[in-house]
């Protein structure tokens, strides 16, 4: 019997070690408030914007006598993630993402408006406060923008093609002299790409959304399976496989930049993010307006807003406005971010900082004037997918008419 | 090990308890008594006891800072029984069963009746919360500045303790000196030269009052974004730490009507608590909705919704083919390896096995982005190599036969292994014994050699045949199910139906868990039936050969 009260005595005291151990981490709220003079600030971003954040946040904590932690969490998962800890009532303060985030975390009710003077909202570009803006209200602060735009490589193509008809011919010739095998690296892959093809889906005269009568998208008026659309989708397929060969399935996003940096296309479109590769592939290029088709409308291609957001659900929600109304908005910060990862900033004055030292920022902005915002309304999500299938459907030699009618129908019934 | 009626143990049987069962339960007893406690045993018993302890300690202090008093009772009794358990020296049985019983519970009956329940609600984007999260999300994102109004800097201050304080805001109207007082019961003026303010216009000190630096003021958050102090034009609130504006909430719940109303245009949204949402008359919904129970709704709509009971059919049957081309594939492939390296005659065994046994070394994830590449029509290995134009993932049958081969290649080297193994422990006397009796190699093989190594292997081509039956990433890693039929983007020739699942979940307008899980249960419920029936066979073939 003494046996087993020793052991019994023991048990407790291991238990109490235990839990002591594990105590610590978990708990901040009941520590935090009584010793640290201030609160903690957390703020989610992905792992290249996390280190360029760090020496920012580093400077807001100590000048304000707060904590502040940035939590990198890989780009893909983190708005599934941060909706799903906001629904549970907690996560971060303060999160990083692009703008057509927007729709789902505000029917979510994961994001807080952000209510910003009428100088500050002057000081950024006109797009990226309009992206941000959804019902009326502003719900996150931009830092930068970005679009695609076409990048040629100027040994093999000096001059920019004005029409796609050119660049068609540009191609062909290049690929008769055997200096390249592609005549356009344009994603596409076997579930096609929406956010790529839409330059030239517009150029031809499709659109996805109608507009409001206040600007925003309506997702009552779908334009995909309306006769533009169908013949837009007409000219796309007279670029396809079983036309002219420019648009394959063959080239995906995983070997789309690739290809152009083995010197294999002489164009890509793509956006700022590729200009890195570029650089280190060594070649040569240039940037320009992604063409449209002779006689069409100018291509448009979608802009999006990478931007801060105050989260609804997060413990110190009064810190996390302070940081994202009134220390995001300084450029200091906005030229960080574009060295971490080479987006044109959104601030005007940060913009001007950057762009004699790196002019493919002005090329890219200039590229994106024709731009339509990236629709941030729900409904989006159930274009993309629908969308991106008819497009490598009719690219693939699918009749355009039955393919897109069938797409128009799957996005509107998956719209409530 | 030692003579079953000696001891106490039939003396310390209390009386009148269980008079019919008296014997084996004794029997047992007192050959416990005699097992001796050693040192080692009783150390690992304390260790884990007092982990199990320290979890419990950790797990609760959440659990009451939640309120969740159900799932403290849950942890306090659970602890409890262990302890019981474990320190007492009866329940022999119980103590091998319970730690594994405690694991299937918590990773296998409640998630599946979480999901099960879940099949049962809207659950997913838009609908995740309750309905007061709605209203509240409702009611902050409309709150709008007043048109034309200014913009204060603003200073949270205290007349008593930063850290309890009731507090006020001292705002600055911009480009003088005039500094006001507000709380909840609206704003005053301050007297002049009460207040100092700083460049910028914060008020950095003010008589009667303490001024909150930021780190006092972050530890007031929620206080501070509460403080809401009426004006004429609708109410001042905090923008951050340093700045006030005017904003007027447009939209507010009113609990008599159940609905919210819309100030600026009238419009009136009706809560329905069927779809969990706010309706207006004209059908329009507010975006920010809440979680209900829909009933059975999520498992009408699989079977009466033609996009999706349509293409169920051919996709059954593929994964049918998919699950049993890739076990069966891979198991005929690997053991007739295994075979020819079983053969006595067989040199250099140990170097095959080694190269053999790469592909299942490598780490599938990647070995499929591999795999998606070699396929590629215009840059792929395989085309480049056989100097073929095949639009491998564009044909229905090439992208299926694509998938299987890949399948085949990962998942050989594992039948190879156990197959190796199995056919070990066959003993060479009777295939030898039966050459004696003048049978043939294919003879031997067909009557000795594979119904022993089924006997052995058949729990594992189950398993096996379970896990291609949902394997998730052999598809969308390479194809993502593709092609796709023209007219129908949501199911391609090689979807599987948890790949199908995937995209009708989360794919198209947003996650729809509540849809996702009722799909779930479909796929639960086939592949229980299938492992069910093959359990049983595989037993009655046991039963043959053992």
């Amino acid at each position: 019997m003494r046996i087993r009260t020793a052991g019994v005595v023991a048990l407790f005291a291991l238990a109490l070690a235990a839990s002591g151990c594990g105590g610590d981490s978990d708990e901040p709220a009941a520590k935090d408030t009584p010793k640290a003079a201030g609160g903690k600030l957390v703020i989610w971003a992905d792992d290249k914007r996390t280190a360029a954040l760090k020496p920012f946040t580093e400077k807001f904590g100590q000048e304000n006598g707060v904590t502040v932690e940035v939590q990198a969490v890989p780009n893909e998962d983190l708005q599934n993630n941060f909706v799903t800890v906001s629904s549970q009532g907690g996560g971060p303060d303060v999160v990083i993402g692009a703008h057509d985030w927007i729709g789902n975390l505000v029917q979510n009710g994961a994001i807080d408006p952000v209510q910003l003077s009428d100088e500050q909202k002057a000081a950024f570009n006109e797009t990226a406060v309009k992206a941000v803006t959804f019902n009326g209200q502003l719900y996150g602060v931009p830092y930068a923008q970005e679009n695609l735009a076409l990048i040629r490589n100027t040994e093999l193509a000096p001059e920019a093609p004005k029409t796609i008809e050119d660049l068609v011919a540009t191609g062909k010739q290049l690929k008769a002299q055997k200096k390249v095998t592609e005549t356009l690296c344009l994603q596409v892959g076997q579930k096609g790409d929406a956010y790529h093809i839409y330059p030239l889906y517009t150029s031809a005269g499709g659109y996805l959304f109608g507009t409001t009568a206040n600007g925003d998208y309506d997702p009552k008026d779908l334009g995909v399976g309306k006769p533009e659309s169908i013949a837009a989708f007409k000219k796309i397929a007279a670029l396809g496989e079983k036309g002219e060969g420019v648009l394959k399935r063959s080239i995906a996003d995983t070997n789309s930049t690739a290809t152009f940096t083995g010197k294999k296309c002489a164009f890509l479109v793509s956006g700022p993010w590729a200009t890195a590769d570029v650089k280190k592939a060594g070649i040569k290029y240039d940037v320009s307006a992604v063409p449209g088709f002779a006689g069409g409308k100018t291509a448009a291609p979608f802009v999006g807003v990478q931007s801060f957001y105050v989260a609804a659900k997060g413990k110190n929600k009064a810190l996390a406005q302070e940081f994202v109304a009134n220390y995001v908005t300084t450029p200091d910060l906005a030229v960080a971010l574009y060295q971490a990862d080479p987006r044109p900033p959104a601030l005007t004055a940060a913009l001007d900082q950057v762009k004699s030292s790196d002019p493919d920022l002005a090329k890219f902005i200039e590229a994106g004037k024709n731009g339509q915002v990236l629709p941030a309304i729900p409904a989006m999500a159930a274009i993309w997918d629908p969308f991106g299938k008819a497009e490598a459907a009719v690219i693939g030699g699918a009749d355009p008419t039955s393919t897109v009618t069938a797409a128009g129908k799957t996005i509107a019934g998956s719209i409530k | 090990m030692s003579t079953p009626l000696s001891g106490p143990g039939p003396a310390q049987q209390a009386p009148g308890r269980g008079p019919v069962r008296t014997g084996s339960p004794r029997t047992s007893r007192t050959a416990r008594n005699h097992a001796p406690i050693t040192a080692a045993g009783l150390a690992a018993k304390v260790i884990l006891l007092g982990l199990v302890a320290g979890i419990a300690i950790w797990a609760a202090f959440p659990l009451v800072a939640a309120e969740k008093w159900v799932g403290l009772a849950v942890l306090v009794l659970t602890t409890a029984a262990l302890f019981y358990l474990y320190l007492g020296r009866r329940h022999v049985p119980a103590k091998y069963l319970i730690p594994g019983t405690l694991f299937l519970i918590a990773f296998q009956v409640v998630p599946v009746l979480y999901t099960a329940s879940t099949a049962f609600t809207n659950f997913g984007d838009g609908h995740r919360g309750s309905k007061d999260d709605a209203i509240v999300a409702i009611q902050s994102s409309s709150v709008k500045q007043v048109p034309g109004s200014t913009q204060y800097p603003l200073s949270v201050a205290t007349k008593g303790d930063p850290a309890t304080g009731a507090l006020v805001f001292l705002i600055t109207k911009p480009g003088t000196d005039t500094v006001s007082v507000g709380d909840a019961g609206g704003l005053r003026p301050l007297d002049p030269g009460a207040a100092t303010v700083g460049p910028g216009g914060k008020v950095t000190a003010a008589d009667g009052y303490t001024v909150l630096n930021f780190g006092q003021a972050s530890a007031r958050s929620k206080d501070i974004t509460d403080l809401v102090v009426p004006t004429a034009g609708g109410a001042l609130r905090s923008s951050g730490l340093s700045r006030a504006y005017e904003g007027k909430a447009v939209r507010a719940y009113e609990a008599g009507c159940d609905c919210v109303k819309d100030s600026d245009s009238g419009k009136t949204w009706t809560a329905d608590g069927e779809v969990g949402a706010f309706v207006a008359a004209d059908g329009e919904r507010l975006a920010q909705g809440w979680k209900v129970n829909v009933g059975l709704s999520n498992f009408t709509r699989v079977l009466t919704d033609e996009r999706i009971s349509g293409p169920f059919l051919a996709t059954l049957i593929w994964n049918f083919a998919f699950a049993i081309g890739s076990t069966g594939g891979t198991f005929i492939l690997g053991m007739l390896i295994a075979l020819a390296l079983h053969s006595p005659r067989m040199r250099g065994t140990n170097l095959y096995r080694m190269l053999l046994i790469l592909p299942y070394a490598m780490p599938s994830f990647a070995m499929l982005l591999v795999w998606r590449d070699m396929f590629n029509t215009d840059f792929g290995l395989i085309n480049n190599l056989f100097g073929l134009s095949v639009d491998w993932f564009g044909q229905d049958w090439s992208a299926r036969a694509a998938v299987i081969l890949v399948q085949l290649w990962l998942g050989y080297p594992y039948m190879f292994l156990v197959a190796t193994g199995a056919l070990q422990a066959i003993p060479r006397e009777l295939t030898e014994a039966t050459s004696v009796d003048g049978a043939s190699r294919w003879q031997s093989f067909r009557a000795v050699t594979l119904p022993l190594l089924l006997v052995a292997l058949s729990p594992l081509l189950i398993s096996s045949f379970a896990f291609n039956f949902n394997n998730f990433n052999a598809i969308y890693l390479t194809t993502e199910g593709a092609p796709f039929p023209a007219d129908n983007p949501s199911n391609g020739a090689t979807d599987l139906l948890i790949t199908y699942t995937y995209r009708l979940a989360f794919g198209g307008q947003a996650a729809q868990f509540g849809f996702a899980a009722a799909i779930s249960l479909f796929i639960f419920a086939i592949v229980a039936v299938v492992s069910a029936v093959s359990f049983r066979r595989t037993r009655q073939q046991e039963e043959v050969y053992a």
